[in-house]
């Protein structure tokens, strides 16, 4: 009998502001311990939080980006637990009435099957700090810098069925948070986290009872975790057992999920209006004026990218896959005058993101500008140099030996264009292989090749091959 | 409702507040005083009642997302019970 795979997202977007969501410290990454917590972070008595206006916009740019309606009345609540990272003795963070309500979202699988994917809320709350171990013999050290920070938590309908799905699902609300600026989405600091709650059943039956997988830092493991959770109560229920409700970790280096905590206090927050807090109200000119800043959103841009450059669905994909991708190529287009788009493509995404990757960077912080390499595209148009040449003034561009322009003449790198130099490789070339051009004459046409290569060798790659060619079969007739 | 024992005693580990042996039935019959209050509320009909968020009747003002506080974990960790390399320490939490 087959089993049926429910799984729901909730998603940590850490929210891209420069002061905390209720007090006026600083959310810089990795600063000095403590450095960051105010007395209102730190849950200090008599303190007073006041609520960041930069969280209402984003929010709103979200809702809107999900389709989803807007919370025109929206409230803070208390969530009670105790935990030494959280001072104040409650999150708050919003229940009933969350600033954005239900949305959806459009997620495109492997083999281009669409499904859209609910999204029930998404709700403004403050991180916890960070508890630090080994700092002292038998105690625990507490870093509030965290304690604070603005995040959206983003909470999906239980509508994913496999775990493709769920990370089809992540990735795509991990390239719109980053399209809107919302958020950074850096995954190894924590700005951008993926709690995966998954269950199994038999078709038709109630939901089964879900374990929650936590703190998983990368889209590889997420798609790991879940499957190796979906098997393990699968093989549990089968010989007997019963899935409880917890919190699992995933353990990458022996590929299994461990528990975490039970949650066998089925723990009552005992959620209430915070009254810190007062109602924050949004009207339609707010959320008119948000909408009015919204940028072009990655599945317009992909289908412009293909109706506008003539660019493959493929080429698309990739030059859409971050919004810096794709400004850097909208750049690059414009700056070489739009002469030929599919060879600034070509370029995107094979040398440049060749070289990204190699070297672990962002687009942002790419040595080589979108200006740099429309200087070398530049004057591949205008045949100065040849496409193998670029390869090697890209490198040198790479390493900050100067533009183009610099590079091609400190190395002497222009294209050899003059008829009369080509003229004289070719003759030298042909005279030094009489063997060969015996053999192409009798009909080994495929001899073509090897002289062009003998003529580039001899050249230092720097002759036209267009040029070289063309000679050849003249002289060789 | 009226509350036991057993319910005190799990209330008490869940709210973290330690109730001794012989308050047990004090406190239980103190908490059933205050859920018959709720009981006597129920019977109000608060359909198409918008629950009230805050006793005022305003709206939240909103700040500046501008840095303004400065560093002052000294000052905050002087009157911690306990801190260590910058850090508050707390009992061992091991999960």
């Amino acid at each position: 009998m087959s089993w049926e795979v429910v799984i729901g997202l909730e998603i940590h977007a850490q929210l891209t502001t420069k002061s905390k969501i209720f007090s006026g410290a600083s959310t810089a990454y990795g600063a000095a311990p403590n450095s960051q917590a105010c007395p209102i972070d730190i849950g200090m008595p008599g303190m007073l939080p006041v609520l960041n206006q930069a969280v209402i916009g984003k929010s709103i740019l979200l809702g809107l980006a999900l389709d989803a309606e807007i919370g025109k009345r929206s409230v803070f609540d208390r969530k009670n637990y105790f935990y030494p990272d959280l001072p104040k003795g409650y999150q708050t963070t919003q229940f009933e009435f969350p600033i954005v309500g239900q949305g959806k979202m459009e997620i495109e699988l492997e083999d281009g099957t669409k499904k859209i994917i609910g999204v029930t809320r998404a709700h403004l709350e403050e991180d916890a700090g960070k508890s630090v171990h080994g700092l002292v013999p038998g105690q625990t050290g507490v870093d509030l810098n965290r304690a604070g920070t603005p995040l959206l938590e983003i909470v999906s309908d239980p509508d994913m069925s496999s775990a493709k799905e769920a990370v089809a699902y992540a990735k795509k609300m991990h390239e719109l948070v980053q399209y809107l600026g919302i958020c950074d989405g850096n995954m190894q600091e924590g700005s951008f986290r993926v709690d995966s709650n998954v269950s199994v059943r038999r078709p038709g039956e109630p939901l089964g009872t879900r374990a929650e997988l936590k703190n998983i830092n990368s889209f590889r493991f997420i798609e790991k975790a879940i499957e190796i959770e979906i098997e393990r109560q699968i093989e549990l229920i089968e010989s007997g057992g019963t899935v409880v409700q917890e919190t699992r970790l995933y353990d990458a280096d022996n590929d299994t999920t461990r528990s975490m905590r039970t949650k066998e206090d089925a723990n009552d927050y005992r959620y209430f209006p915070c009254p810190d807090l007062l109602p924050v109200i949004i009207t339609d000119e707010d959320i008119e004026a948000v909408r009015a800043t919204m940028p072009e959103l990655p599945d317009a841009k992909r289908a412009r990218f293909v109706s506008e450059f003539g660019l493959s669905d493929y080429d698309a994909a990739v030059l859409t896959s971050s919004r810096a991708m794709a400004e850097f190529f909208e750049q690059l287009v414009t700056l070489t005058d739009a002469k030929d788009i599919k060879l600034c493509a070509n370029w995107m995404t094979s040398g440049f993101s060749a070289a990204l990757n190699r070297d672990g960077l962002s687009v942002e912080k790419s040595p080589v500008s979108a200006k740099g390499l429309a200087g070398m595209i530049v004057r591949i148009l205008d045949n100065s140099i040849s496409g193998k040449i670029a390869k090697q003034v890209f490198d040198a561009m790479w390493k900050g030996e100067g533009t183009a322009d610099e590079i091609i003449e400190a190395k002497g790198l222009k294209q050899i264009t003059d008829t009369g130099a080509i003229e004289a490789l070719v003759d030298e070339v042909l005279a030094n292989n009489p063997s060969q051009v015996e053999a192409y004459k009798a009909g080994q046409t495929k001899m073509l090749g090897y002289f062009v290569g003998q003529i580039m060798k001899a050249s230092g790659g720097q002759a036209n091959p267009g040029q070289v060619n063309q000679m050849l079969v003249a002289k060789l007739k | 409702m009226s509350l036991g024992k057993t319910e005190v005693e799990y209330i008490s580990r869940l709210t973290q507040i330690e109730v001794q042996e012989d308050a047990v039935e004090g406190v239980a019959q103190k908490l059933s005083n205050i859920l018959e209050l709720f009981a006597q509320m129920e019977a109000a009909d608060t359909q198409d009642i918008l629950p009230m968020a805050h006793p005022l009747d305003a709206v939240q003002r909103l700040r500046a997302d501008v840095v303004t506080e400065i560093d002052q974990h000294e000052k905050l960790q002087a009157i911690a019970p306990a801190a260590a390399e910058a850090h508050y320490l707390v009992p061992q939490v091991i999960e």
